[in-house]
């Protein structure tokens, strides 16, 4: 369960929100609503522990995230808006080195698996330089498919995708979410998808 | 470690980088000879303190890169939130850095000493100081980087912190070289250096990991 006690944020001397509460349970979906410069990747950030909120405290299971480390970050999947992937490696050494990173290493048919499931079935030994913007957003959200975390924080994840990837995106959620994840995310696209809670926290 | 596998693959893809730091020594080192003519003696003494200085600029020259492209697409984060230790991260970066950037530097030092007319044990030693240096080069060029990760022209700032504190190794590494020369014991020179290496093994890493993280908030 991952819960925010009044969560601030200050940029500069400009308060982008204050006294944000929430708390999501197993299964739940949240998604962060508001307009351009509301504070919703600041608030990411806080969430997955980049940046410490200037008031207020994250829980994971009721601890606070500061002093969970490792265990916390053991349990959470980030996706920013940064597609962290590197233009020089193929798009199969990018996915087995980020998920080794990130604590669960993967082997080359989990990963090509992943890769064709993503829609990028033959493109897999190709640099990811030479792919397009969507393509590398694709590979960038194929980690969600092999890492075993129970929270996904996205970061606009459906930026650049096609219809198909939307759709394919959405249906990976879903499945997530009824396993008992849960997930965070900002999108300023309609999104159409079935939970047992949807909670939308509009920021300022 | 699956970092150092990754820096070094890298290096692999972007050979240049690569090549850049080792041309840059081997031309420097080169040049002197050739400008300051074909005296032995002065080249003899001038040798350990003309290999040191280049290879202490080399290093310094591709410090900006261990980080920065990282920071720029986005994978230094997912390296900030890996449930792995990050100061153990850091230092598989600085050990990747040091294997692309010192270890050629190391073994062309003794080639280019020969320009120098150096005696074969003062190469030997040349090249054990250097061993033992250019770790410590690449470590403390890690908390360097950290701190300036992100800023405009960082270049010029990363040279101002780093070069003080690479004085000390250059001090002790140039000096056994001429120790050696001289006739006398280099001993203790080397086990200055290999104090520095131990010091900065055990805190740069550490340094470097909590710089990150201040410059990524």
């Amino acid at each position: 369960m991952l819960q925010g006690m009044s969560l601030a944020c200050v940029r500069g001397d400009r308060e982008l929100f204050t006294d944000i509460n929430f708390s999501l349970e197993a299964g739940g979906l949240m998604q962060v609503s508001g307009p351009n410069g509301s504070g919703k990747t600041s608030l990411l950030r806080m969430l997955c522990g980049l940046s410490n909120p200037a008031a207020g405290e994250i829980r994971w299971c009721g601890t606070a995230i500061r002093s969970l480390g490792g265990d916390y970050l053991a349990a959470m999947t980030y996706i920013g808006h940064l597609s962290g992937t590197k233009d020089d490696l193929t798009a199969i050494e990018n996915l087995r080195i980020s998920s080794a990173l990130a604590g669960s290493e993967i082997n080359a048919t989990q990963a090509n698996d992943a890769l064709r499931y993503m829609g990028l079935g033959g493109r897999e030994t190709l640099p990811v330089k030479v792919l397009s913007q969507g393509q590398r957003r694709r590979v960038a959200l194929a980690r969600l498919l092999v890492c075993k975390t129970a929270l996904w924080i996205l970061d606009e994840p459906l930026v650049a995708l096609d219809v198909m990837a939307v759709q394919l995106i959405q249906e990976l959620l879903e499945q997530h979410l009824k396993q008992g994840g849960m997930v965070v995310m900002t999108t300023h696209q309609e999104i159409d998808i079935t939970a047992v809670s949807i909670m939308q926290l509009q920021l300022a | 470690m699956w970092i150092i596998k990754r820096d070094l693959l890298l290096a692999v893809r972007r050979q240049s980088d690569v090549l850049t730091t080792l041309f840059f020594f081997i031309i420097v080192v080169s040049l002197f000879p050739l400008s300051v003519g074909p005296e032995m003696n002065m080249l003899r003494t001038m040798a350990p303190g003309v290999v040191w200085v280049a290879a202490l600029l080399a290093s310094m020259l591709s410090l900006g890169r261990m980080f920065s492209n990282d920071y720029l697409d986005g994978t230094l984060e997912q390296m900030l939130l890996s449930p792995q230790s990050l100061s153990l991260l850091v230092l598989g970066k600085a050990l990747a850095h040091w294997l692309v950037t010192g270890v050629p530097l190391v073994l062309m030092a003794p080639v280019l000493g020969i320009q120098y007319d150096l005696p074969v044990d003062a190469l030997f030693v040349l090249t054990v100081t250097l061993l033992l240096g250019t770790p410590v080069l690449s470590l403390i060029g890690a908390i360097g980087a950290a701190l300036t990760l992100g800023l405009r022209g960082g270049g010029v700032l990363v040279s101002l912190l780093v070069l003080p504190l690479y004085i000390p190794v250059l001090i002790f590494g140039a000096g056994a070289v001429e120790a050696n020369m001289a006739g006398v014991g280099f001993d203790a020179h080397l086990s200055l250096i290999g104090a520095f290496l131990l010091v900065s093994l055990v805190f740069a890493p550490w340094a470097a990991a909590s710089s990150l993280r201040v410059s990524l908030e």
